[in-house]
């Protein structure tokens, strides 16, 4: 690992809103290029890196589309930079495609998705949550993604860090899946010293050119990286393609390569997949939440107790890779898990799949627009205590 | 006495091609071949460092020509490749950055890209295969598909105006605009000289002839006739008013330099504008490299 660029990190406390937050995170995590289309509640993220850039030797551009800003930043990651865009739910839709060609290409880069209400352009200055399973499964093919939930402005700092750690590392687009609460909430955010915020470096090949294959890999199966301009002369497609990058058009390739690009996020899984829990040795019914819906949670959580309820909890940071198997062991102990979120029932599939049925699951959906009142998750979690 | 000896000519543009990626997929008579042969001579010609030459294509039979050339080359989505491009180059402003790629690639899904990369004069070279029609996917309509001629979903032939390329890139702002065939292979590599060596965004369009679907679909003949066709009906007029090179059906093709000038770029502009608004405090980057 390597330190922070001092000359860029605003270390001290500061009173900011999850955007703002968030930009710091990824200037520190040592983002200089970004691209970006103006959407609400997302572009104070942009707007800020477009007046922090020039001072810090960084660049923004405001692309035509969420196309363009998603696919420059690809250009941007293999020119040398490491790169971002960012956006809400009508330009997450567009962005699925080069998603996916990040995905197949393994450019490391962070996409942050401040979401809203949907479907199409539906509230675009309240919150919701309703792009998870987008997050998941919103480009065609199968691959495997990483996703992170921040609850705070703190955590947009911290998570951004995190996401292009993780995207450097396992060469994989990485999801912030932030929602408009988080992003419009201001709070304390403390910005440590650079010497104190670890960067994973890009994996750059110390082979010369005559010896190395682009998606060549090794036991980790992540392939080393090269960049533009170092005479390579080397290859990217989109296309199913073999370890020289050349596009091979047949069964096994396709299976070699895509089950590459699952198995390396999937066999290091345990790493990846972070929670916040509480309480749950003693628990009955555990709340499963993320985001700003976590929060909210906290108070009915605390309002149950106080009825003699024992209720534990359990933070969903990291959304995929998803924790089946925690998730499985605590529900073998437990009576219910409540999922309270700002969607009609998205992780809850995944929380009812990973329960195998060893408990009951009941959710707490919402259409989005405002957060829960912590009285509607109250009712469930007494529902599912009885 | 006398003896035979056999000598091994070498083409010159094979230290450009991934040779062991032939034979490619273009049609015998396909025009794609041509260009990436004037390309190659040009860019062998030209004195450019080939290690800092990136080439972005999209999706299409010429969307194909990033495999095929031994240089850092990346095939992305289907229009796309100019903001791949535009990322590329900001990223990395030494790079010398090509986007090469067809007609339905960069003006129907990627239009929108164009207009805005010429807009900026962002330093990106655009070279647009026209071959009048969709050729990966069967022969399809563009909207380069002259009036009347047909394609596989024009059955009845066209009814749509074509676009006039020349016209809509200087309209849009590009500093250099060309138009050749690939009857005319000696300007032909001469403009791709021109172009690696213009300073801001600029556009060849290269007309090519697909024999497989364009041409026999509206009995056109094969590749030579295509090259008989370009070679008796082009006319070379430099310096035409763009807005006079549109093509009909089976028409004279205006070809030549059309454009060739100079304004600030996006850099020469990114530069004035935040040097002289933040003074001392402007740090500005020649490469975004990370570590």
């Amino acid at each position: 690992m390597i330190t922070a660029d001092p000359r860029a990190v605003l270390t001290g406390a500061h009173f900011i809103d999850g955007d703002h937050a968030c930009t710091e995170g990824c200037i520190a995590a040592g983002a200089r290029f970004a691209a970006g289309y103006p959407i609400t509640p997302s572009t104070e993220i942009v707007e800020r890196f477009a007046e922090r850039a020039p001072e810090i030797g960084g660049r923004f551009i405001q692309m035509e589309d969420e196309l363009a800003s998603s696919i420059a930043i690809l250009g941007a990651v293999w020119a040398g930079a490491k790169a971002f865009t960012v956006t809400s739910g009508p330009g997450f839709s567009l962005m699925m495609e080069h998603l996916g060609l990040a995905v197949m290409t393994e450019t490391p880069c962070v996409f942050v998705d401040v979401q809203r209400g949907g479907p199409s352009t539906g509230l675009p200055t309240l919150p919701a949550q309703g792009d998870m399973m987008q997050a998941r499964w919103g480009s065609h093919g199968d691959y495997e993604i990483i996703a992170l939930s921040p609850s705070s402005p703190q955590e947009c700092f911290d998570l951004a860090i995190r996401a292009f750690n993780l995207s450097e590392e396992f060469r994989v687009p990485v999801l912030l899946m932030m929602d408009e609460a988080v992003g419009h909430m201001t709070e304390k955010v403390v910005i440590p010293p650079a010497d104190q915020i670890l960067l994973y470096p890009r994996r750059y090949t110390k082979r010369p050119p005559s010896e190395y294959w682009p998606y060549e890999f090794g036991e980790d199966l992540v392939p080393e990286m090269v960049r533009a301009g170092m005479g390579y002369r080397f290859h990217i497609t989109g296309l199913t393609h073999d370890e020289r990058g050349y596009p091979a058009m047949s069964a096994e390739a396709q299976n070699k390569l895509v089950r590459r690009l699952k198995e390396k996020i999937l066999r290091a899984k345990d790493r990846i997949i972070t929670l916040e829990t509480e309480a749950l040795e003693e628990a009955d019914v555990v709340v499963v939440a993320y985001g700003i819906t976590a929060r909210v949670a906290q108070r009915a959580i605390e309002l149950a107790r106080k009825e003699g309820i024992r209720v534990g909890k359990i933070r969903l940071i990291t959304i995929w890779p998803f924790p089946d198997e925690f998730l499985r062991h605590v529900a073998m102990r437990i009576r219910a898990f409540v999922v309270p979120e700002l969607n009609l029932g998205q992780i809850i599939r995944e929380v009812e799949r990973a329960s195998c049925g060893f408990c009951r699951v009941l959710g707490v959906p919402h259409a989005g627009g405002t957060v829960h009142r912590p009285e509607e998750i109250l009712e469930v979690i007494e529902e599912a205590a009885r | 006495m006398s003896a035979t000896t056999d000598v091994l000519v070498e083409n010159p543009v094979e230290q450009l091609l991934r040779t062991e990626r032939m034979p490619h997929i273009w049609c015998p008579g396909c025009g794609i071949g041509t260009s990436v042969n004037c390309f190659a001579r040009a860019l062998l010609e030209s004195n450019t460092d080939l290690d800092k030459v990136a080439i972005v294509s999209g999706i299409g039979c010429s969307g194909r020509v990033a495999g095929y050339l031994k240089l850092d080359s990346f095939h992305t989505t289907h229009g796309r490749a100019i903001p791949f491009a535009t990322g590329l180059k900001l990223a990395n402003p030494k790079l010398t950055v090509v986007v090469y790629s067809g007609d339905g690639d960069l003006f129907a899904i990627g239009g929108n890209h164009f207009i805005h990369a010429a807009r900026r004069n962002v330093d990106i070279k655009v070279i647009c295969i026209n071959n009048f029609i969709y050729g990966m996917t069967g022969g399809q309509v563009a909207p380069t598909t002259p009036l009347e001629a047909r394609a596989s979903t024009a059955p009845y032939g066209c009814y749509e105006p074509p676009f006039n390329l020349p016209f809509l890139a200087e309209a849009a702002g590009a500093t250099y605009v060309a138009r050749w065939t690939t009857y005319h292979v000696v300007q032909l590599t001469k403009a791709f000289k021109e172009l690696l060596a213009h300073r801001g965004f600029g556009f060849i369009e290269v007309i090519a002839p697909c024999p497989t679907l364009y041409q026999r679909r509206n009995r056109l003949g094969d590749g030579l006739d295509a090259m008989k066709y370009y070679k008796e009906h082009s006319k070379i007029r430099h310096g035409a008013p763009t807005s006079e090179v549109g093509l009909g059906f089976q028409s004279e093709i205006i070809v030549g330099k059309f454009v060739q000038k100079q304004r600030p770029t996006y850099f020469d502009m990114e530069e004035q504008v935040l040097r002289q608004r933040l003074g001392e405090r402007y740090r500005p980057l020649e490469e975004l490299v990370c570590q």
